[in-house]
């Protein structure tokens, strides 16, 4: 925890500074400042992040780990610089468990076609949960059906919170995979992923972790959680879309067949016989996002600069803030409601439409995500078609939780 | 805000609140199921056909304001209407919601439809609007599946 002062501040952490970072910030929206709550979706750039980008069409652009000329060293060394820089964000043990894909879905799918065919097989059983993004429920539904294995979903209560018993029950010999969300986007759940993953390797279970709305809020050390896989996508973490970064221990990633064939991931081929390169290379096909990687490289120079430490104690309080004022509300009900959450206010209105609340808090400014948010069958859970969510990150503020407020209000008064 | 009150007028509110042929027909000639999957509105259109003319129409389901109203007015407008009206008013509807600046659209023949006009302010609603005519549309022509605005 961050250390804060006698009026709750947190020391060294200063909102107004760092929303000055993100220039789109500083734009009006019909006519009203812009209060950006759907960070779930996608976060906003830092300067830092969209220079680095406009840098390398500038004075750096050239293909990686094939040029002998100067341009192409320069790209190669930018690019392999930025794995090293997720390594260490990961607290992964070498450069060789990163792999960069094209974000979280892509990095579920990898391992769902690699790992996944290779390991599951008839009457095998693949473990996900009540709250996964689809991108987190259909990879399996496909790999199952083809292989004639079993989805088994781990139920939720009424809170959003896994129902652990349930989940311990489900392993078993059957069991090939756990993969699970660590933090859920539609409810803010924080999952105890220790838990989870020390029980699925009392059972020999390699377990994946969905990361995509970790990373932009919580430190994530995948030697001290001991997950096999970790994903996550650049562009919830204030980095370009279009790219993210797959973890997985060494050991697996050497086992596992590669993905996609092309350039880059071979070592030589011929007619007869192709030998497929090292780790990572052996699953980066074909020319990478060489421009979005080395962005999200200083993405995560940017974020951890700020120190994660600060984030989650600010982030924490603006929560409580968000949930105080919203609980205010009658005839508002929150949607998630976990002991350990992070970031998201999802809610619904009694007899009025997410939808509904969506537009009209666009025309004050306010930019909030109406939907299912890609989880259908949670919705289903909670037997609602949608919830309105205001997603949080470090750059928001109370004022703009007040104008979300206000806003709400609003939308209560037009439907009175 | 203007455009919003112009979006969410009285009487779309009141349709709404209280929307008008909201049930189910038992044993209608025509049934059409209709989904919204960008905001989860799904909608049941029913039709009892007399050989061209539509004798009954109703409607069921959940969704946003604009949907349901449009529902609503929808219904009520095409009782006793021919395929070919239905038609008729659905390009003029359409046509309203989707006009340029500046442009008109058929007062005259929209009559209460008139009270959506606002949407077109709301390109991302047009959709919410027209959701249960698409479905009815379907319905006319003998889908049996169901109407998808993706
Ligand atoms: C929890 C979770 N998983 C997976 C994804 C998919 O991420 P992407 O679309 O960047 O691949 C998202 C993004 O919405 C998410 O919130």
């Amino acid at each position: 925890m961050a250390v804060t002062n006698s009026n709750g501040a947190i020391r060294g952490f200063d909102v107004q500074a760092i929303r000055r970072d993100f220039p789109i910030l500083q734009q009006q929206v019909h006519g009203k400042p812009l209060v950006y709550l759907d960070n779930a979706a996608t976060s906003q750039k830092p300067k830092v992040v969209i220079d680095a980008l406009v840098n390398y069409y500038t004075a750096v652009n050239a293909n990686v780990h094939r040029g002998v000329h100067y341009l192409s060293q320069e790209a190669t060394a930018d690019y392999e610089g930025a794995r090293t820089r997720v390594k260490k964000f990961l607290n992964a043990v070498d450069e060789s468990e990163i792999v960069f894909v094209r974000g979280t879905t892509e990095g579920i799918n990898l391992v769902a076609q690699s790992f996944g065919r290779t390991n599951v097989g008839e009457g095998d059983e693949v473990i996900i949960s009540a709250m996964e993004h689809h991108s987190n429920i259909v990879p399996w539904q496909i790999l199952c059906e083809e292989k004639k294995a079993r989805l088994r979903i781990v139920p939720i209560n009424d809170d959003g919170e896994l129902l652990m018993d349930e989940y311990e029950k489900m392993l078993g010999p059957k069991t090939k995979l756990v993969s699970i969300v660590h933090v859920s986007n539609s409810l803010g759940t924080i999952n105890s992923v220790e838990q989870i993953i020390a029980m699925a390797h009392s059972h020999g279970v390699p377990v994946l972790l969905d990361g995509a709305q970790a990373v932009p809020h919580t430190k994530v050390d995948v030697q001290a959680l001991d997950c096999d896989f970790y994903v996550f996508s650049g562009h919830k973490l204030f980095g370009p879309t279009g790219i993210g970064a797959l973890y997985g221990k060494r050991a697996l990633l050497e086992a596992m067949p590669p993905y996609q064939g092309g350039g880059d991931m071979i070592r030589s081929v011929t007619f007869e016989k192709t030998l497929y390169n090292d780790l990572p290379y052996k699953f980066e096909a074909g020319t990478p996002n060489i421009a979005d990687t080395i962005a999200l490289g200083t993405a995560i120079d940017y974020v951890t600069s700020i120190g994660y430490d600060k984030i989650a104690s600010y982030e924490h309080e603006l929560l409580q803030y968000g949930t105080e004022r919203l609980s205010e509300i009658k005839d508002l009900r929150l949607i998630g409601t976990a002991k350990e959450k992070a970031s998201i206010l999802a809610f619904v209105l009694d007899g009025i439409h997410p939808h509904d609340i969506g537009t009209i808090l666009d025309t004050e400014g306010i930019a909030i995500r109406t939907g299912h948010h890609c989880t259908q069958p949670l919705m289903d859970r909670f037997g609602v078609p949608a919830t309105a969510r205001a997603s949080l990150a470090f750059y928001n503020t109370k004022e703009e939780i007040d104008a979300l407020v206000e806003g709400v209000q609003e939308v209560l008064g037009i439907f009175s | 805000m203007s455009e919003l009150r112009d979006l969410y007028q009285e009487e779309i509110l009141d349709h709404y609140g209280k929307p008008r042929n909201f049930r189910k027909i038992e044993n209608p000639t025509r049934v059409l199921e209709g989904y919204n999957p960008l905001c989860g509105d799904k909608y049941t259109v029913y039709l009892n056909l007399e050989g061209d003319v539509i004798s009954d129409i109703a409607f069921q389901g959940s969704g946003c304001a604009i949907s349901k109203a449009s529902g609503s007015l929808m219904t009520e407008n095409l009782k006793g209407k021919t395929k070919a009206d239905a038609e008729e008013l659905f390009n003029a509807f359409h046509q309203m919601l989707t006009r340029a600046p500046g442009e008109d659209y058929d007062e005259e023949k929209l009559g209460d439809l008139e009270s959506l006009a606002g949407v077109v302010e709301f390109p991302m609603r047009v959709k919410c609007a027209t959701l249960v005519w698409h479905t009815l549309r379907g319905a006319l022509q003998g889908r049996e599946d169901s109407v998808s605005t993706e």
